[in-house]
């Protein structure tokens, strides 16, 4: 009983600079490297502890560097469109201006998230953002529903927010982004889902280490309409002719959800590079801290063999200089 | 946590001290989302608001007294800019009504396209793009946006399979039974007629 506390105290204490030996059995199940080295029956403290922890955080550093080259890779893959995508919302921002502050009754908020995880803050960023958005937009007579894409922010949502979710997609970059996807996706959402205002929330990509959330506002025609003939931002837009079409509103209609879907497509762009940038860093850092544990760990794991070696030295010594004198 | 935090800290100053971000949209003054910051700040004072679209465009010039000489078109598609900001004389769009040509000075009209040849007339070279439909805005200042979802230009459409493609949607259109079957090739006839019409007129 003893000498088991004495073991596994002897075992904690081995980094420090008084070790206490501990007794290292043949049939126990650390079975110590040291053994070829040296004669039976010597007493040693064992490194195979250390060794272990070494040995793990090696591989997780390899790993998560491995992660931060496949991320880098897909993040090329993915700029050039997302770049290729921006001249996408400017017309509509031009035309319609942007008009975050909109009252109006029902506000959807469409959520924007990666799938997997390991990507650094970008998902809990979007949670919050939606969130604030939520409880900017309620009061009486006023509600905000969520659309969620992605699994991250699913799981952050549903835990409190779980009746006001409308519609949940998952699993968006299982074949490459095109525009034929997002526009039946946004097809899918205008046709579920009632709305005054559209609110699509993502982060956009500005660099590899920046990413900025983001907030696109899409309004239904009717809000058009009541926000063009009381004058402001939209005020000039009754001076715009309305080529073809039976009626202005029919038009408009057709306009609404083109330009939904061409928001949705630049948005799910930026929030894919946002997301493999995001997970570039993370992993980066990751590994760096990996690096850094190592090197404590070799350290220490040099300091226990030199110490046993000490040990055993100065048995020896003490044991031949018993015999002498 | 930590990482977060200073990932948080550290995001701050780069967008504060580097006026604009190095990225293919260069930032506007934000003067419209000031009602939006302010109700912002006062519902969820401990984080930023969002960005808005507006602070990531150009702002379009002002509607000049004289007429402009030149038009200055914008020419989007999903998966590239094909003209951005570029000045030309002339621009034909296939709108819904009809083929139309936007001049500078033009009145400032929405019109839907519908599938058919657009052609950019700059000094004495036309450049011919068959698209797909989507929709052109034309801004009292002379600017010209046409977002289309499809473009190709002229020399690569294969008279061939356009001929075969009319034919099958013909066939499916006589053969539908629904009304979205009808509707699906009805949409098919129309844009392979187009088609047809480009390459041979």
């Amino acid at each position: 009983m003893a000498m088991a506390a004495l073991r596994r105290e002897g075992r904690r204490f081995a980094p420090m600079i008084s070790p206490r030996p501990i007794t290292a059995l043949r049939s126990s199940p650390l079975a110590p490297s040291l053994e070829d080295e040296c004669p039976i029956g010597v007493r040693y403290i064992s490194t195979q502890v250390v060794r272990n922890r070494m040995k793990s955080v090696k591989n997780i550093q390899k790993i998560t560097k491995a992660m931060k080259m496949v991320a880098a890779s897909k993040l090329r893959a993915i700029q050039t469109k997302a770049e290729n995508s921006r001249g996408l919302w400017q017309p509509f921002t031009a035309l319609l201006g942007d008009l975050p502050s909109a009252n109006v009754k029902k506000n959807v908020v469409v959520t924007i998230s990666s799938d997997k995880g390991l990507c650094g803050g970008i998902n809990s960023t979007s949670v919050k953002i939606s969130k604030g958005l939520h409880k900017l937009n309620s009061g009486p007579e006023k509600e905000t529903k969520y659309v969620i894409l992605g699994e991250k922010a699913k799981a952050q949502l549903v835990r409190d927010s779980k009746k006001d979710i409308e519609l949940i997609i998952t699993e968006l970059q299982k074949n490459p982004l095109n525009y034929t996807q997002v526009s039946v996706l946004a097809d899918e959402i205008l046709k579920n889902v009632e709305y005054d205002a559209l609110r699509i929330v993502f982060n956009k990509f500005h660099s590899v280490v920046s990413f900025v959330p983001t907030v696109s506002t899409v309004l239904s025609p009717e809000i058009v309409e009541r926000e063009a003939e009381s004058g402001g931002k939209l005020g000039d837009l009754d001076s715009y002719e309305v080529e073809g079409g039976e009626t202005k509103g029919e038009i408009l209609q057709n306009l609404a959800e083109f330009q939904f879907s061409c928001v949705m497509f630049n948005a799910v762009l930026e929030n894919a590079c946002s997301e493999q940038g995001a997970r570039m860093s993370a992993m980066d850092s990751s590994s760096r801290n990996a690096g850094d544990m190592l090197d404590r760990l070799t350290l220490t794991y040099n300091r226990t063999r030199q110490a046993s070696i000490t040990t055993e030295l100065i048995e020896i010594i003490s044991g031949a200089s018993a015999l002498e004198g | 946590m930590l990482r977060r935090a200073s990932m948080l800290l550290a995001r701050q100053p780069i967008l504060a001290a580097r006026a604009r971000p190095f990225s293919t949209d260069l930032p506007a003054a934000p003067s419209a989302d000031a009602t939006f910051t302010e109700a912002w700040t006062k519902v969820i004072p401990n984080m930023d608001p969002p960005k808005t679209p507006l602070s990531f465009m150009q702002p379009r010039p002002p509607t000049p007294s004289s007429i402009p000489s030149k038009l200055t078109v914008n020419f989007v598609l999903p998966y590239a800019s094909e003209l951005a900001t570029k000045e030309v004389d002339m621009v034909i769009v296939p709108a819904t009504t009809g083929q139309m040509g936007v001049l500078p000075g033009h009145v400032a009209t929405i019109a839907e396209l519908k599938p058919g040849v657009l052609s950019v007339h700059e000094g004495s070279e036309v450049t011919k793009y068959f698209v797909s439909s989507g929709f052109v805005f034309i801004h009292a200042n002379s600017f010209a946006d046409i977002i289309a979802v499809e473009a190709v230009p002229l020399d690569r459409l294969d008279v061939n399979l356009v001929q075969k493609g009319l034919a099958e949607f013909t066939s499916k259109l006589s053969s539908a039974t629904t009304d979205l079957e009808k509707a699906e090739a009805q949409i098919g006839i129309d844009v392979h007629s187009a088609l047809n019409s480009a390459l041979t007129g």
